[in-house]
Protein backbone atom coordinates (compact mmCIF):
# COMPACT_ATOMS: atom_id res chain seq x y z
CA UNK A 1 0.00 0.00 0.00
CA UNK A 2 1.15 3.51 -0.95
CA UNK A 3 1.70 6.20 1.28
CA UNK A 4 -0.14 8.77 0.39
CA UNK A 5 2.56 11.15 -1.04
CA UNK A 6 3.60 8.28 -3.08
CA UNK A 7 0.04 8.23 -4.87
CA UNK A 8 -0.19 9.22 -8.46
CA UNK A 9 -2.00 12.40 -9.57
CA UNK A 10 -4.83 9.73 -10.94
CA UNK A 11 -4.96 7.57 -7.37
CA UNK A 12 -5.35 11.01 -5.62
CA UNK A 13 -8.22 12.54 -8.11
CA UNK A 14 -10.34 9.29 -7.25
CA UNK A 15 -9.82 9.65 -3.46
CA UNK A 16 -10.80 13.13 -3.45
CA UNK A 17 -13.29 12.05 -6.06
CA UNK A 18 -14.77 9.53 -3.79
CA UNK A 19 -14.34 11.61 -0.58
CA UNK A 20 -11.60 9.08 0.89
CA UNK A 21 -9.57 12.28 1.65
CA UNK A 22 -9.47 15.98 1.04
CA UNK A 23 -7.74 18.37 -0.72
CA UNK A 24 -6.28 19.63 3.08
CA UNK A 25 -5.40 16.36 4.07
CA UNK A 26 -3.84 15.90 0.49
CA UNK A 27 -1.98 18.96 0.59
CA UNK A 28 -0.84 17.97 4.39
CA UNK A 29 0.29 14.76 3.60
CA UNK A 30 2.70 16.38 0.47
CA UNK A 31 3.87 19.16 2.56
CA UNK A 32 5.01 16.87 5.58
CA UNK A 33 6.55 14.77 2.47
CA UNK A 34 8.01 18.16 1.82
CA UNK A 35 9.25 18.81 5.22
CA UNK A 36 10.81 15.42 5.60
CA UNK A 37 12.82 14.95 2.77
CA UNK A 38 13.42 18.80 0.81
CA UNK A 39 16.46 19.66 3.29
CA UNK A 40 17.96 16.74 0.82
CA UNK A 41 16.49 16.99 -2.40
CA UNK A 42 16.27 20.87 -2.58
CA UNK A 43 13.47 20.88 -5.28
CA UNK A 44 12.20 24.34 -4.33
CA UNK A 45 12.82 28.12 -4.18
CA UNK A 46 9.52 28.81 -2.09
CA UNK A 47 7.75 26.39 -0.74
CA UNK A 48 4.29 28.67 0.09
CA UNK A 49 2.58 26.18 2.90
CA UNK A 50 -0.04 28.67 3.88
CA UNK A 51 -0.71 29.81 0.50
CA UNK A 52 -1.17 25.71 -0.38
CA UNK A 53 -3.29 25.17 2.68
CA UNK A 54 -6.04 28.01 1.99
CA UNK A 55 -6.57 26.90 -1.71
CA UNK A 56 -7.00 23.31 -0.36
CA UNK A 57 -9.89 24.75 1.88
CA UNK A 58 -11.06 26.52 -0.63
CA UNK A 59 -11.11 23.44 -3.26
CA UNK A 60 -12.85 21.43 -0.71
CA UNK A 61 -15.39 23.53 0.03
CA UNK A 62 -15.95 24.15 -3.88
CA UNK A 63 -16.37 19.98 -4.19
CA UNK A 64 -18.70 20.30 -1.27
CA UNK A 65 -20.99 22.66 -2.90
CA UNK A 66 -21.36 20.18 -5.81
CA UNK A 67 -18.27 21.14 -7.94
CA UNK A 68 -15.81 18.41 -9.27
CA UNK A 69 -12.87 17.83 -11.50
CA UNK A 70 -9.58 15.82 -11.39
CA UNK A 71 -7.56 18.58 -10.69
CA UNK A 72 -9.83 20.23 -8.28
CA UNK A 73 -7.84 20.54 -4.56
CA UNK A 74 -4.71 18.79 -6.45
CA UNK A 75 -0.98 19.70 -5.06
CA UNK A 76 0.67 20.83 -7.18
CA UNK A 77 4.40 23.03 -7.78
CA UNK A 78 5.03 25.36 -10.57
CA UNK A 79 8.53 26.14 -11.92
CA UNK A 80 9.75 29.17 -10.76
CA UNK A 81 9.72 30.82 -14.21
CA UNK A 82 5.79 30.59 -14.65
CA UNK A 83 4.77 34.31 -13.60
CA UNK A 84 2.28 33.40 -9.79
CA UNK A 85 0.36 36.73 -8.60
CA UNK A 86 1.69 37.46 -5.07
CA UNK A 87 3.91 34.51 -5.05
CA UNK A 88 7.83 35.56 -5.84
CA UNK A 89 9.48 34.19 -9.20
CA UNK A 90 12.99 33.80 -9.11
CA UNK A 91 13.93 32.00 -12.11
CA UNK A 92 16.53 31.20 -9.57
CA UNK A 93 18.45 34.21 -10.25
CA UNK A 94 19.59 36.91 -8.29
CA UNK A 95 18.28 39.14 -11.22
CA UNK A 96 14.74 38.02 -9.85
CA UNK A 97 15.36 37.36 -6.02
CA UNK A 98 12.99 40.02 -4.84
CA UNK A 99 10.47 39.45 -7.84
CA UNK A 100 6.64 39.00 -7.07
CA UNK A 101 4.32 39.45 -10.42
CA UNK A 102 1.46 41.21 -10.21
CA UNK A 103 -0.72 38.46 -12.30
CA UNK A 104 -0.39 35.14 -13.27
CA UNK A 105 0.61 33.22 -16.34
CA UNK A 106 -2.04 32.09 -18.46
CA UNK A 107 -1.36 28.19 -17.30
CA UNK A 108 -1.43 29.40 -13.79
CA UNK A 109 -4.84 30.79 -13.95
CA UNK A 110 -6.06 27.78 -15.77
CA UNK A 111 -4.87 25.82 -12.84
CA UNK A 112 -5.85 27.66 -10.45
CA UNK A 113 -9.64 28.25 -12.13
CA UNK A 114 -9.37 24.15 -11.64
CA UNK A 115 -8.80 24.27 -8.31
CA UNK A 116 -5.04 23.00 -8.31
CA UNK A 117 -3.09 23.70 -4.99
CA UNK A 118 0.15 25.38 -5.74
CA UNK A 119 2.97 23.94 -2.97
CA UNK A 120 5.32 26.44 -3.78
CA UNK A 121 7.95 27.22 -6.90
CA UNK A 122 10.46 24.90 -7.77
CA UNK A 123 14.46 25.84 -8.53
CA UNK A 124 15.89 25.48 -12.26
CA UNK A 125 19.23 26.93 -14.06
CA UNK A 126 19.02 30.09 -14.27
CA UNK A 127 16.40 31.10 -16.75
CA UNK A 128 16.40 27.97 -17.37
CA UNK A 129 19.78 27.43 -19.01
CA UNK A 130 21.03 24.62 -18.76
CA UNK A 131 20.82 20.56 -17.87
CA UNK A 132 21.56 19.99 -14.72
CA UNK A 133 19.66 22.76 -12.23
CA UNK A 134 23.60 23.27 -11.18
CA UNK A 135 23.00 26.92 -12.42
CA UNK A 136 20.90 28.18 -10.08
CA UNK A 137 21.35 31.41 -7.82
CA UNK A 138 20.24 29.28 -5.15
CA UNK A 139 21.79 26.36 -4.70
CA UNK A 140 21.82 22.44 -6.82
CA UNK A 141 19.05 20.52 -6.80
CA UNK A 142 19.54 16.66 -6.27
CA UNK A 143 18.36 13.25 -7.77
CA UNK A 144 16.05 11.54 -5.41
CA UNK A 145 17.53 8.34 -6.57
CA UNK A 146 21.24 8.99 -5.96
CA UNK A 147 21.26 12.45 -3.88
CA UNK A 148 25.19 12.39 -5.53
CA UNK A 149 23.76 13.23 -8.51
CA UNK A 150 21.74 15.68 -10.76
CA UNK A 151 18.01 15.80 -11.56
CA UNK A 152 19.09 16.86 -14.80
CA UNK A 153 17.69 20.64 -15.90
CA UNK A 154 16.69 23.15 -16.43
CA UNK A 155 13.38 21.86 -14.99
CA UNK A 156 15.26 19.92 -12.27
CA UNK A 157 13.13 21.05 -9.51
CA UNK A 158 9.66 20.10 -10.84
CA UNK A 159 11.40 16.72 -11.94
CA UNK A 160 12.73 16.21 -8.26
CA UNK A 161 9.76 17.21 -6.74
CA UNK A 162 7.51 15.03 -8.45
CA UNK A 163 9.72 11.74 -8.24
CA UNK A 164 10.13 12.26 -4.70
CA UNK A 165 6.49 13.15 -3.80
CA UNK A 166 6.76 16.48 -3.27
CA UNK A 167 3.30 16.83 -4.70
CA UNK A 168 1.30 14.89 -7.49
CA UNK A 169 2.67 16.56 -10.29
CA UNK A 170 4.54 19.61 -11.67
CA UNK A 171 4.61 22.10 -14.49
CA UNK A 172 8.05 22.93 -16.25
CA UNK A 173 9.43 24.69 -19.36
CA UNK A 174 11.36 23.03 -22.11
CA UNK A 175 13.13 25.12 -24.64
CA UNK A 176 15.64 21.96 -25.46
CA UNK A 177 14.97 19.42 -23.41
CA UNK A 178 14.34 21.29 -19.96
CA UNK A 179 10.89 18.87 -19.12
CA UNK A 180 11.94 15.94 -20.97
CA UNK A 181 15.71 15.03 -20.12
CA UNK A 182 15.20 16.00 -16.17
CA UNK A 183 12.21 13.45 -16.31
CA UNK A 184 14.39 10.88 -17.40
CA UNK A 185 17.31 11.45 -15.44
CA UNK A 186 14.37 11.46 -11.95
CA UNK A 187 12.19 8.41 -13.93
CA UNK A 188 9.25 10.42 -14.03
CA UNK A 189 7.10 11.76 -17.41
CA UNK A 190 7.63 14.79 -18.97
CA UNK A 191 5.65 16.14 -21.88
CA UNK A 192 7.05 19.18 -24.81
CA UNK A 193 3.53 20.48 -26.13
CA UNK A 194 3.54 21.11 -30.07
CA UNK A 195 4.87 25.10 -30.32
CA UNK A 196 1.52 26.89 -30.23
CA UNK A 197 -0.32 24.52 -27.83
CA UNK A 198 0.37 25.86 -24.39
CA UNK A 199 0.31 29.77 -23.99
CA UNK A 200 3.77 31.09 -22.93
CA UNK A 201 1.85 34.06 -21.45
CA UNK A 202 3.58 34.75 -18.26
CA UNK A 203 6.38 32.33 -18.82
CA UNK A 204 9.75 34.56 -17.87
CA UNK A 205 10.85 33.84 -21.36
CA UNK A 206 14.38 32.57 -22.61
CA UNK A 207 13.83 31.47 -26.25
CA UNK A 208 10.57 32.56 -27.71
CA UNK A 209 10.70 30.20 -30.81
CA UNK A 210 11.49 27.49 -28.87
CA UNK A 211 9.99 27.63 -25.46
CA UNK A 212 6.99 25.74 -24.22
CA UNK A 213 5.36 25.15 -20.79
CA UNK A 214 4.30 21.50 -20.19
CA UNK A 215 3.42 18.58 -17.49
CA UNK A 216 5.61 16.64 -15.72
CA UNK A 217 4.26 13.67 -13.47
CA UNK A 218 4.42 10.35 -11.98
CA UNK A 219 2.62 8.45 -14.63
CA UNK A 220 1.36 8.84 -18.32
CA UNK A 221 -2.01 9.42 -17.11
CA UNK A 222 -1.29 12.31 -14.77
CA UNK A 223 0.69 14.14 -17.21
CA UNK A 224 -2.67 13.51 -19.89
CA UNK A 225 -4.75 15.24 -17.02
CA UNK A 226 -2.05 18.68 -16.95
CA UNK A 227 -1.90 19.00 -20.45
CA UNK A 228 -6.05 18.69 -20.60
CA UNK A 229 -6.00 21.62 -18.55
CA UNK A 230 -3.38 23.96 -19.99
CA UNK A 231 -3.14 23.12 -23.44
CA UNK A 232 -5.64 25.60 -25.70
CA UNK A 233 -5.36 29.16 -27.41
CA UNK A 234 -5.20 32.15 -25.99
CA UNK A 235 -5.28 35.49 -26.77
CA UNK A 236 -2.62 37.15 -24.91
CA UNK A 237 -0.16 35.00 -26.72
CA UNK A 238 0.51 35.43 -30.79
CA UNK A 239 2.23 32.35 -31.11
CA UNK A 240 -0.32 30.16 -29.19
CA UNK A 241 -2.59 27.96 -31.59
CA UNK A 242 -6.37 28.18 -32.24
CA UNK A 243 -7.39 24.48 -32.60
CA UNK A 244 -9.55 22.40 -30.56
CA UNK A 245 -7.68 20.36 -28.08
CA UNK A 246 -8.85 16.78 -28.37
CA UNK A 247 -9.49 14.41 -25.14
CA UNK A 248 -6.15 13.42 -23.38
CA UNK A 249 -7.67 10.91 -21.25
CA UNK A 250 -9.36 9.06 -24.03
CA UNK A 251 -6.52 8.32 -25.71
CA UNK A 252 -5.13 6.78 -22.74
CA UNK A 253 -6.60 3.43 -23.91
CA UNK A 254 -6.45 3.92 -27.63
CA UNK A 255 -3.56 1.10 -28.05
CA UNK A 256 -0.04 0.96 -30.48
CA UNK A 257 -1.58 -1.33 -32.77
CA UNK A 258 -1.02 -0.60 -36.31
CA UNK A 259 1.21 2.66 -34.88
CA UNK A 260 3.92 2.93 -37.11
CA UNK A 261 7.25 4.02 -35.26
CA UNK A 262 10.24 5.20 -36.43
CA UNK A 263 13.89 4.79 -35.34
CA UNK A 264 16.39 7.30 -36.28
CA UNK A 265 19.34 5.81 -37.26
CA UNK A 266 20.96 8.71 -37.03
CA UNK A 267 20.10 8.69 -32.59
CA UNK A 268 21.60 5.13 -32.27
CA UNK A 269 25.55 5.39 -33.18
CA UNK A 270 28.28 3.27 -31.66
CA UNK A 271 29.76 4.04 -28.56
CA UNK A 272 26.27 5.58 -26.80
CA UNK A 273 25.66 4.66 -23.58
CA UNK A 274 24.76 0.73 -23.77
CA UNK A 275 22.87 0.54 -20.94
CA UNK A 276 20.56 3.12 -22.48
CA UNK A 277 20.56 2.00 -25.99
CA UNK A 278 19.58 -1.53 -25.15
CA UNK A 279 16.90 -0.12 -22.58
CA UNK A 280 15.29 1.93 -25.33
CA UNK A 281 15.59 -1.23 -28.04
CA UNK A 282 13.64 -3.06 -25.64
CA UNK A 283 11.01 -0.79 -25.11
CA UNK A 284 10.51 -0.56 -28.69
CA UNK A 285 10.59 -4.28 -29.29
CA UNK A 286 7.67 -4.01 -26.01
CA UNK A 287 5.64 -1.63 -28.24
CA UNK A 288 5.99 -3.93 -31.33
CA UNK A 289 4.85 -6.85 -29.37
CA UNK A 290 1.53 -5.15 -28.53
CA UNK A 291 1.14 -4.17 -32.67
CA UNK A 292 3.02 -1.21 -33.64
CA UNK A 293 5.20 -1.56 -36.76
CA UNK A 294 8.68 -0.52 -36.42
CA UNK A 295 11.05 0.60 -39.22
CA UNK A 296 14.13 2.95 -39.65
CA UNK A 297 13.96 6.11 -40.38
CA UNK A 298 16.59 9.15 -41.17
CA UNK A 299 16.45 12.68 -39.48
CA UNK A 300 19.64 13.40 -42.16
CA UNK A 301 20.37 17.04 -40.70
CA UNK A 302 20.89 15.68 -36.45
CA UNK A 303 24.20 16.40 -36.59
CA UNK A 304 23.59 20.43 -37.18
CA UNK A 305 21.29 20.07 -34.29
CA UNK A 306 23.35 21.57 -31.73
CA UNK A 307 24.72 24.26 -33.26
CA UNK A 308 21.68 25.47 -34.90
CA UNK A 309 20.35 25.24 -31.18
CA UNK A 310 22.91 27.13 -29.17
CA UNK A 311 22.92 30.02 -31.31
CA UNK A 312 19.33 30.62 -32.24
CA UNK A 313 18.46 30.08 -28.56
CA UNK A 314 21.53 32.39 -27.23
CA UNK A 315 20.10 35.09 -29.63
CA UNK A 316 16.95 35.28 -28.72
CA UNK A 317 17.90 35.02 -24.85
CA UNK A 318 20.33 37.83 -26.08
CA UNK A 319 17.17 39.85 -27.31
CA UNK A 320 14.69 38.45 -24.55
CA UNK A 321 17.08 39.07 -21.32
CA UNK A 322 17.97 42.87 -22.35
CA UNK A 323 14.78 43.73 -20.42
CA UNK A 324 16.64 43.24 -17.15
CA UNK A 325 18.42 46.44 -16.86
CA UNK A 326 17.67 46.93 -13.21
CA UNK A 327 14.71 49.87 -13.73
CA UNK A 328 11.12 48.14 -13.92
CA UNK A 329 11.78 45.41 -11.52
CA UNK A 330 14.27 42.92 -10.00
CA UNK A 331 17.87 43.93 -8.68
CA UNK A 332 19.32 46.94 -9.11
CA UNK A 333 23.11 47.84 -8.70
CA UNK A 334 23.98 51.72 -8.12
CA UNK A 335 26.14 53.92 -10.00
CA UNK A 336 26.24 57.31 -11.17
CA UNK A 337 24.89 57.30 -14.54
CA UNK A 338 22.51 55.34 -16.35
CA UNK A 339 24.86 52.82 -18.71
CA UNK A 340 27.18 51.88 -15.55
CA UNK A 341 24.35 51.25 -14.05
CA UNK A 342 23.03 48.91 -16.00
CA UNK A 343 26.25 46.74 -17.09
CA UNK A 344 26.77 46.51 -13.55
CA UNK A 345 23.43 45.40 -12.26
CA UNK A 346 23.70 42.94 -15.42
CA UNK A 347 27.49 41.50 -14.34
CA UNK A 348 26.26 41.30 -10.61
CA UNK A 349 22.98 40.18 -11.26
CA UNK A 350 23.51 37.32 -13.79
CA UNK A 351 25.18 33.89 -13.14
CA UNK A 352 28.50 32.72 -15.52
CA UNK A 353 26.08 30.51 -17.82
CA UNK A 354 23.32 32.95 -18.37
CA UNK A 355 26.23 35.51 -19.40
CA UNK A 356 27.66 33.22 -21.82
CA UNK A 357 24.73 32.75 -23.57
CA UNK A 358 24.13 36.53 -23.78
CA UNK A 359 27.42 37.13 -25.14
CA UNK A 360 26.91 34.09 -27.78
CA UNK A 361 23.82 35.12 -28.52
CA UNK A 362 24.94 38.78 -28.86
CA UNK A 363 27.97 37.97 -31.06
CA UNK A 364 26.07 36.07 -33.36
CA UNK A 365 23.06 38.92 -33.71
CA UNK A 366 26.14 41.20 -34.29
CA UNK A 367 26.80 43.43 -37.74
CA UNK A 368 29.55 41.20 -39.20
CA UNK A 369 28.12 37.86 -37.97
CA UNK A 370 24.68 37.82 -38.86
CA UNK A 371 24.74 36.36 -42.08
CA UNK A 372 27.43 33.07 -41.26
CA UNK A 373 25.55 32.73 -38.01
CA UNK A 374 22.27 33.63 -37.29
CA UNK A 375 21.07 33.62 -40.16
CA UNK A 376 22.71 30.69 -41.09
CA UNK A 377 21.66 28.57 -38.17
CA UNK A 378 17.89 29.65 -39.49
CA UNK A 379 18.42 28.61 -42.73
CA UNK A 380 19.57 24.67 -40.95
CA UNK A 381 16.54 25.34 -38.72
CA UNK A 382 14.49 24.99 -42.00
CA UNK A 383 16.39 21.48 -43.04
CA UNK A 384 15.96 20.01 -39.86
CA UNK A 385 12.32 20.55 -39.92
CA UNK A 386 12.16 19.39 -43.30
CA UNK A 387 14.00 16.27 -41.69
CA UNK A 388 10.99 15.40 -39.24
CA UNK A 389 8.10 16.63 -42.04
CA UNK A 390 10.14 13.39 -44.19
CA UNK A 391 10.26 11.07 -41.63
CA UNK A 392 6.74 11.51 -40.15
CA UNK A 393 5.14 11.13 -44.31
CA UNK A 394 5.95 7.39 -43.27
CA UNK A 395 5.58 6.88 -39.71
CA UNK A 396 3.38 8.25 -36.43
CA UNK A 397 5.97 8.46 -33.88
CA UNK A 398 9.95 8.56 -33.57
CA UNK A 399 11.33 6.81 -30.59
CA UNK A 400 14.92 7.47 -29.30
CA UNK A 401 16.34 8.18 -26.31
CA UNK A 402 16.03 10.96 -23.70
CA UNK A 403 19.34 11.26 -22.57
CA UNK A 404 22.46 10.02 -23.93
CA UNK A 405 23.42 8.69 -20.18
CA UNK A 406 21.90 8.40 -16.70
CA UNK A 407 21.78 11.60 -14.54
CA UNK A 408 25.70 12.40 -13.84
CA UNK A 409 27.37 13.32 -10.93
CA UNK A 410 26.99 16.80 -9.98
CA UNK A 411 30.13 18.92 -10.46
CA UNK A 412 30.71 16.46 -13.01
CA UNK A 413 30.45 18.56 -15.88
CA UNK A 414 30.06 22.02 -14.42
CA UNK A 415 33.32 23.48 -16.04
CA UNK A 416 32.47 22.13 -19.70
CA UNK A 417 29.73 24.15 -21.28
CA UNK A 418 30.11 22.52 -24.32
CA UNK A 419 30.22 18.70 -22.85
CA UNK A 420 27.04 19.51 -20.83
CA UNK A 421 25.15 20.48 -24.09
CA UNK A 422 26.21 17.63 -25.41
CA UNK A 423 23.01 15.84 -22.34
CA UNK A 424 20.47 17.58 -24.40
CA UNK A 425 21.80 16.10 -27.81
CA UNK A 426 18.64 13.80 -28.43
CA UNK A 427 15.89 16.56 -27.30
CA UNK A 428 16.92 20.00 -28.90
CA UNK A 429 16.06 19.31 -32.38
CA UNK A 430 12.51 18.33 -31.58
CA UNK A 431 12.34 22.25 -30.27
CA UNK A 432 13.89 23.12 -33.21
CA UNK A 433 11.37 21.27 -35.65
CA UNK A 434 8.40 22.01 -32.86
CA UNK A 435 6.72 19.06 -32.54
CA UNK A 436 5.35 17.41 -29.81
CA UNK A 437 7.38 14.65 -27.55
CA UNK A 438 7.15 12.69 -24.12
CA UNK A 439 9.48 11.08 -21.78
CA UNK A 440 9.15 8.43 -19.68
CA UNK A 441 10.77 5.71 -17.61
CA UNK A 442 12.24 2.63 -19.59
CA UNK A 443 14.00 1.17 -17.46
CA UNK A 444 16.86 1.38 -14.41
CA UNK A 445 20.93 1.20 -15.07
CA UNK A 446 22.58 -1.49 -12.94
CA UNK A 447 23.38 1.18 -10.32
CA UNK A 448 19.24 2.44 -10.22
CA UNK A 449 19.23 4.96 -12.38
CA UNK A 450 16.62 6.04 -14.58
CA UNK A 451 16.41 5.52 -18.25
CA UNK A 452 14.06 7.67 -20.57
CA UNK A 453 12.14 6.92 -23.69
CA UNK A 454 11.42 9.71 -25.79
CA UNK A 455 8.58 9.52 -28.18
CA UNK A 456 8.42 11.94 -30.84
CA UNK A 457 5.03 12.94 -32.54
CA UNK A 458 3.39 15.16 -35.29
CA UNK A 459 3.03 18.73 -34.57
CA UNK A 460 -0.74 18.68 -32.55
CA UNK A 461 -0.50 15.29 -32.80
CA UNK A 462 -0.20 14.96 -28.55
CA UNK A 463 -3.01 12.42 -28.42
CA UNK A 464 -1.36 9.50 -30.25
CA UNK A 465 2.22 10.33 -27.64
CA UNK A 466 -0.05 9.66 -24.78
CA UNK A 467 -1.45 6.47 -26.74
CA UNK A 468 1.83 4.70 -27.40
CA UNK A 469 3.37 5.94 -23.81
CA UNK A 470 0.31 4.85 -21.90
CA UNK A 471 0.48 1.45 -23.80
CA UNK A 472 4.36 0.90 -22.57
CA UNK A 473 3.70 2.37 -19.58
CA UNK A 474 0.87 -0.25 -18.71
CA UNK A 475 2.80 -3.08 -20.08
CA UNK A 476 5.45 -2.78 -17.29
CA UNK A 477 6.02 -1.60 -13.80
CA UNK A 478 8.51 1.36 -14.03
CA UNK A 479 5.89 3.61 -12.90
CA UNK A 480 5.33 2.07 -9.41
CA UNK A 481 8.96 2.49 -8.38
CA UNK A 482 10.21 4.86 -5.97
CA UNK A 483 12.95 6.68 -5.02
CA UNK A 484 13.92 5.42 -1.39
CA UNK A 485 14.56 9.24 0.24
CA UNK B 1 37.20 33.56 -37.06
CA UNK B 2 38.34 33.29 -33.84
CA UNK B 3 37.22 35.83 -31.06
CA UNK B 4 39.94 38.22 -29.93
CA UNK B 5 39.92 40.16 -26.55
CA UNK B 6 38.91 43.39 -27.90
CA UNK B 7 36.05 41.33 -29.65
CA UNK B 8 34.67 39.75 -26.24
CA UNK B 9 34.93 43.23 -24.83
CA UNK B 10 32.83 44.98 -27.27
CA UNK B 11 30.24 42.12 -27.31
CA UNK B 12 30.44 42.35 -23.36
CA UNK B 13 29.64 46.51 -23.85
CA UNK B 14 26.87 45.54 -26.53
CA UNK B 15 25.00 42.88 -24.05
CA UNK B 16 25.62 45.72 -21.50
CA UNK B 17 27.81 43.12 -18.87
CA UNK B 18 30.55 44.40 -17.05
CA UNK B 19 32.73 41.98 -17.39
CA UNK B 20 36.66 41.92 -15.38
CA UNK B 21 39.50 41.18 -17.45
CA UNK B 22 39.76 37.60 -15.87
CA UNK B 23 36.22 36.41 -17.44
CA UNK B 24 37.11 38.37 -20.41
CA UNK B 25 40.18 35.43 -20.91
CA UNK B 26 37.59 32.47 -19.48
CA UNK B 27 34.49 33.70 -22.14
CA UNK B 28 37.20 34.10 -24.72
CA UNK B 29 38.28 30.45 -24.53
CA UNK B 30 34.67 29.23 -23.73
CA UNK B 31 33.33 31.29 -26.65
CA UNK B 32 35.44 30.15 -29.02
CA UNK B 33 35.29 26.73 -28.56
CA UNK B 34 31.51 26.67 -28.47
CA UNK B 35 32.20 28.76 -31.93
CA UNK B 36 34.44 26.45 -33.18
CA UNK B 37 31.84 23.11 -32.89
CA UNK B 38 29.27 25.38 -34.49
CA UNK B 39 31.27 25.68 -37.76
CA UNK B 40 29.79 22.36 -38.64
CA UNK B 41 26.95 24.39 -40.17
CA UNK B 42 29.09 26.40 -42.36
CA UNK B 43 29.44 23.17 -44.70
CA UNK B 44 26.05 23.36 -45.37
CA UNK B 45 24.94 24.57 -49.03
CA UNK B 46 22.15 26.94 -47.88
CA UNK B 47 21.66 28.93 -50.83
CA UNK B 48 18.36 27.56 -51.40
CA UNK B 49 16.67 27.64 -48.09
CA UNK B 50 14.55 30.14 -46.73
CA UNK B 51 15.36 31.07 -43.02
CA UNK B 52 13.31 29.59 -40.07
CA UNK B 53 12.30 32.35 -37.61
CA UNK B 54 9.63 30.49 -36.24
CA UNK B 55 8.14 27.24 -36.78
CA UNK B 56 4.59 28.15 -37.16
CA UNK B 57 3.21 29.28 -40.41
CA UNK B 58 1.67 32.68 -38.65
CA UNK B 59 2.01 35.70 -39.98
CA UNK B 60 0.68 38.49 -38.05
CA UNK B 61 -1.94 38.22 -35.47
CA UNK B 62 -4.52 41.03 -34.77
CA UNK B 63 -7.17 42.23 -32.51
CA UNK B 64 -9.77 44.18 -32.44
CA UNK B 65 -8.99 47.59 -30.85
CA UNK B 66 -10.80 47.23 -28.07
CA UNK B 67 -9.79 48.76 -24.46
CA UNK B 68 -9.19 46.21 -21.85
CA UNK B 69 -8.02 45.77 -18.20
CA UNK B 70 -4.79 46.09 -17.68
CA UNK B 71 -2.00 46.31 -14.56
CA UNK B 72 -2.67 49.05 -12.18
CA UNK B 73 -0.06 52.16 -11.96
CA UNK B 74 1.05 51.12 -8.46
CA UNK B 75 0.99 46.98 -9.65
CA UNK B 76 3.41 48.18 -12.33
CA UNK B 77 5.21 50.42 -9.86
CA UNK B 78 5.21 47.24 -7.52
CA UNK B 79 8.37 45.37 -7.96
CA UNK B 80 10.95 48.82 -9.24
CA UNK B 81 13.82 48.92 -7.93
CA UNK B 82 13.25 53.04 -7.43
CA UNK B 83 10.56 54.68 -8.02
CA UNK B 84 8.74 58.21 -7.87
CA UNK B 85 5.81 60.28 -8.36
CA UNK B 86 4.48 57.59 -9.56
CA UNK B 87 7.29 56.92 -11.98
CA UNK B 88 10.13 54.61 -12.87
CA UNK B 89 13.02 56.30 -11.19
CA UNK B 90 16.98 56.00 -12.62
CA UNK B 91 19.78 58.22 -12.61
CA UNK B 92 21.06 60.90 -15.05
CA UNK B 93 21.06 59.83 -18.57
CA UNK B 94 22.79 62.49 -19.67
CA UNK B 95 26.14 64.21 -18.70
Amino acid sequence: MSQTHELTLTQAAAKLQTKELSSVELTKAALSRIEAAEPKVHAFVTVDAEGALKAAAEADARRAKGETGALLGMPIALKDNLSTRGLRTTCSSKMLEPYVPPFDATVVAKLRGAGAVFLGKTNLDEFAMGSSTENSAFGVTHNPWDLDRVPGGSSGGSAAAAAAGFGFGALGSDTGGSIRQPASLCGIVGLKPTYGRVSRYGLVAFASSLDQIGPMARSVGDAAVLSQAIDGHDAMDSTSVDRAVPDYTAALSKGVKGLRIGLPKEYFVDGMDPEVAAAVKAAVKSLEAQGAVVKEVSLPHTEHCLSVYYLLATAEASSNLARFDGVRYGYRALAESLVPQTMKTRAQGFGPEVKRRIMLGTYALSSGYYDAYYKRAQQVRTLIAQDFAGAFAGVNVIATPTAPTPAFKIGEKADDPLTMYLSDIFTISVNLAGVPAISLPCGFSKTGLPIGLQLIGKAFDEATLFAAAAAYEGAHDWKDRRPKI
Amino acid sequence: MALTEQEVEKVAFLARLEITPEERGRYQKQLNAILEHAQDISRLDVSKVEPTAHILPIQNVWRTDEVHPGLSREEALSNAPDKSKGCFRVPKILE
